[in-house]
């Protein structure tokens, strides 16, 4: 009989913890005000690419201003854009933030975006939103080299993206093949230079036998370490890390204006076409873009879209970089060729 | 303890029951549908590869398969045969020898089962490489620092160090009941101590064995968590690369329906390979032959069970422990760890106590009213926890978006998945004590007057509380350490302890990372001990 007792006392906690789990389910990731709900009753669902330091703190700094509450689903940009286009017209999100445009170009083009109004597309320059209007620049970030200084001397830094497939950088390279950025920077090669040619350098990267990484921080942190000797990153890592550590042996090499491998890219937020609460996402979209959220964001070393808000400290103004000049909303156009070479060259 | 072994392939007949009664068509009905969750979303991704025209491998180079299969199965094959002899090692030195120790040994030995592989390989990132735990120590004494732990021989050492406990599980019972007296026999016939070893001995561990490496080789080609961080490319690996790379979803189907496939030959495969044997001899008459070892040998026994420990348990616990440590001194921040335990647990549970019930109509069925058409229905129950979780997830994410979005990113859909996956487990824990609790008690309820639903209620059910709450735990333990499906089909905002340990050690947020892994082993780890590790040397 103690048996049967043990049984029972422990079905009860079970259910007691069920009762539990019900309950943190329906609460809001923030504990703000409950009188934060959005017109239809429900949260505003966020698909976010870029990772939860980034966002969060934005945020819940818009949940505390207009009372909509936001739920956020953090994952790759690549996975969220896949989930949309397998959920269809069911998806749950509202806003989608993609951490380069040629995802979010991708899901534009397959009409899963709706226009974004005027006002919100004037708040950033041209050539970081599509020319259609349906995602909108909220950052920029431009592609680098990263190096470590003790391992590699100033002399031997690759000065442009086709030095980097000379066999002198065999297994000293970090790449991230699958990541989002380097997918767009692929597309804008393709764009600047013919399918071709961007087949050649990436078969040249595979032959370098590069150490395959599933995101750019692993690659910076390896860089810094000194396990690795360079990678192929976006900038803003390595002066993330500078912020934290102090002193690393380690820095970002520009390429040349007009190199592909410089390609100053937005990342992109967009409304989906599915979505019921258009209003309560534009605001979330307007917030984005806030004096306030754009200095969050240069606060952590990315070029804030907005103008008059500033330049991340010891970097060059945004006109200044040096970037590959292409139309960011045609990368859409390449991205499935750049998917399928990225394959074919055995990187994915 | 049999609660993780699939059973032989045809059940040997229940000695103590001779006559069978047909089931009744509820239990039949209620025990298919309890199944149903589990095939719907296999059957979704097999049929993906074989409807006509659905060969379709979106741009996926046949070349590529090739190479995916070729560094799967090496690693699969590599990780199955070192945990095999690891495990029937360590299995036989705490149950056939004379050293000191054994319960707590085995104990040690078992517990880390409760470090998920992702665990591990975070654990073997921050011992190695120019920053890592190790490397200080090493350039500490003017030596050189490890290089990065990654590739083949990082996931082979992860995936055997973490699975191993496996055989060792299965194994101890398996030699803790053989009858003494064929090892007897042999010796006395003048075999030699390794000679008994290998023609008395191993033929009678072997079902043992097989399971054990059954459920290491599933668990390898099903692995995501250990190969992604130690950068090691296998199916599971590119079925995520793909859903995350493309913008459409169907290669990773295509991947995940192939890998089902796979795992379903790998089934088919061991239990042609397992033949008739039954698992378990019937409790021996007396205590097991046991070899006093003496000298180096001794010593080489202690320190071969000391290194085991230390690499499986205290190393990565240590660094664990080290790197959360130094991160919070240094005041690195560290996400929110309580809703997160709390999520994890009381989901885990409610699929622990689901299943659990669900288990028993499915038991009995097999158990009682054992035919060849209920011996089917436990191979398809077999079948599905041999798949892998992410082509599960997968499978289950496409269903219900396109079927039942109405559940689509809820905490039920999670629940039903995790019933689905670990559905087995109890089922082989609520079995393993139908057999042993025998019909007799059932029948003379029965005669008494009492009806089928009040027998099981008052007599079937009290009597297997311990087996049930043994399934139950390895059910909550399995669904605690749960990673990909999670991923895939958690509700937004529902972060649980194993999304919080992956999202942050993938982005290397060490601090953040340790400190929810410690927390999620350190809960694991009361289940597992008081369910399963305890229990293990007693009879």
């Amino acid at each position: 009989m103690r048996r049967t007792t043990a049984l029972l006392a422990v079905i009860a906690i079970l259910a007691a913890c069920g009762a539990n789990g019900t309950t943190t389910t329906t609460e809001a990731p923030a504990d703000t005000t409950d009188s934060g709900t959005t017109a239809s009753g429900e949260a505003l669902t966020l698909y976010s690419g870029r990772n939860e330091n980034f966002v969060q703190p934005v945020v819940d700094a818009f949940t505390a201003e207009t009372g909509i509450e936001v739920e956020v689903r953090y994952a790759g940009t690549g996975e969220l854009a896949t989930t949309i286009m397998t959920e269809g017209d069911a998806s749950p999100a509202d806003v989608f933030w993609a951490q380069d445009p040629a995802f979010i170009g991708g899901l534009a083009k397959e009409g899963y975006l709706t226009e974004l109004p005027e006002d919100v597309l004037s708040l950033v320059p041209e050539r970081f939103a599509d020319a259609d209007g349906r995602w909108v620049g909220i950052t920029a970030r431009a592609r680098v080299f990263v190096y470590n200084t003790e391992l590699v001397p100033e002399e031997e830094l690759p000065a442009d993206i086709w030095e980097v497939t000379d066999p002198k950088w065999k297994g000293r390279l970090g790449v991230a093949p699958t990541n989002g950025s380097f997918v767009a920077f692929v597309t804008g090669m393709i764009l600047a230079e013919g399918e071709e040619r961007t087949r050649e350098w990436l078969e040249g990267i595979a032959a370098n036998e590069p150490q395959i990484f599933d995101g750019n921080g692993p690659i910076v942190d390896a860089v810094v370490a000194g396990d690795l000797d360079a990678g192929l990153v976006n900038h803003y890592y390595l002066l993330q890390r500078i912020a934290e550590l102090g002193e690393v042996p380690a820095a970002n090499h520009f390429f040349s204006d007009g190199d592909p491998g410089g390609l100053v890219m937005a990342t992109g937020a967009g409304i989906l076409a599915s979505s019921d609460k258009p209003e309560e996402a534009a605001e979330l979209i307007r917030y984005l873009l806030s004096e306030e959220s754009q200095n969050h964001f240069l606060g952590l070393f990315e070029y804030p879209l907005v103008e008059g808000i500033g330049t991340p400290e010891g970097q060059l103004p945004l006109d200044e970089l040096p970037t590959l000049d292409i139309s960011l909303t045609d990368t859409a156009d390449t991205l499935d060729p750049a998917l399928a070479l990225i394959a074919e060259a055995g990187l994915s | 303890m049999t609660t993780l072994a699939p059973p032989a392939a045809e059940t040997a007949p229940e000695p103590s029951s001779p006559r069978r009664r047909r089931a009744p068509l509820p239990l039949w009905l209620l025990a298919g549908a309890l199944m149903l969750p589990a095939l719907i979303p296999i059957a979704y991704l097999v049929w993906a590869v074989v409807r006509p025209g659905g060969f379709d491998a979106g741009g996926i180079p046949a070349g590529r398969l090739v190479e995916l299969f070729g560094s799967t199965a090496r690693l699969m094959v590599a990780v199955t045969l070192t945990t095999s002899i690891l495990g029937a090692a360590t299995a036989w030195l705490t149950t056939r020898t004379d050293l000191k120790g054994a319960r707590l040994w085995s104990t040690l030995l078992t517990l880390p089962l409760v470090i998920p592989s992702y665990v591990g390989a975070l654990a073997f990132l921050g011992l190695s490489g120019n920053d890592g735990l190790l490397s200080r120590a090493l350039t500490g004494m003017g030596l050189q620092p490890l290089p990065v732990f990654s590739g083949f021989w990082a996931a082979w050492a992860a995936l055997s160090l973490w699975n191993f406990s496996y055989v060792h599980l299965l194994a101890v019972p398996a030699l803790r009941r053989m009858d003494p007296a064929l090892e007897e026999a042999a010796r006395g016939l003048g075999a030699s101590r390794w000679r008994t070893f290998l023609t008395v001995v191993l033929p009678q561990l072997r079902p043992a064995l097989l399971s054990g490496m059954l459920l290491v080789g599933l668990y390898t080609l099903s692995d995501f968590g250990a190969v992604s961080l130690l950068r090691y490319e296998t199916f599971t690996r590119a079925i995520y690369t793909q859903f995350r790379g493309r913008l459409d979803v169907t290669p990773a189907l295509f991947l995940s329906g192939v890998l089902v496939i796979v795992a379903l030959v790998v089934v088919w495969a061991e239990q042609r390979a397992r033949g008739r044997a039954a698992l378990y001899a019937h409790r021996p008459p007396r205590r097991p032959v046991v070899t006093a070892l003496r000298g180096w040998r001794r010593a080489a026994a202690y320190g071969f069970l000391g290194t085991v420990v230390a690499a499986a348990l205290v190393l990565p616990l240590l660094t664990v422990a080290w790197w959360a440590i130094r991160g919070l001194s240094l005041g690195n921040p560290v996400g929110a760890v309580a809703g997160d335990l709390l999520r994890s647990a009381s989901v885990s549970a409610v699929a622990a106590l689901i299943t659990v019930t669900a288990a028993v109509p499915v038991a009995v069925l097999t158990v009682r009213h054992a035919s060849r058409a209920t011996g089917a229905l436990e191979s398809v129950a077999w079948s599905t926890y041999s798949l892998p979780h992410l082509a599960v997830g997968l499978g289950f994410l496409v269903v219900a978006v396109r079927f039942i979005p109405a559940i689509y990113q809820s905490v039920l859909l999670l629940i039903v998945a995790y019933v689905a996956m670990f559905l087995p487990q109890a089922m082989s824990a609520a079995q393993t004590g139908l057999r042993q609790v025998g019909p007799s008690l059932e029948e003379a309820s029965r005669s008494l007057g009492v009806g089928p639903m009040g027998t099981l209620w008052r007599v079937t059910l009290p009597l297997l509380g311990r087996s049930l709450l043994a399934g139950g735990g390895i059910v909550f333990l399995s669904a605690m350490k749960e990673l990909p499906a999670t991923l895939l089909l958690r509700p937004t905002g529902f972060e649980t302890l194993a999304v919080h340990v992956w999202s942050a050690s993938s982005e290397l947020f060490y601090t953040d990372a340790s400190v929810a892994a410690l927390v999620l082993v350190a809960i694991s780890a009361v289940p597992l001990y008081l369910l399963v590790a305890r229990d293990l040397h007693r009879t």
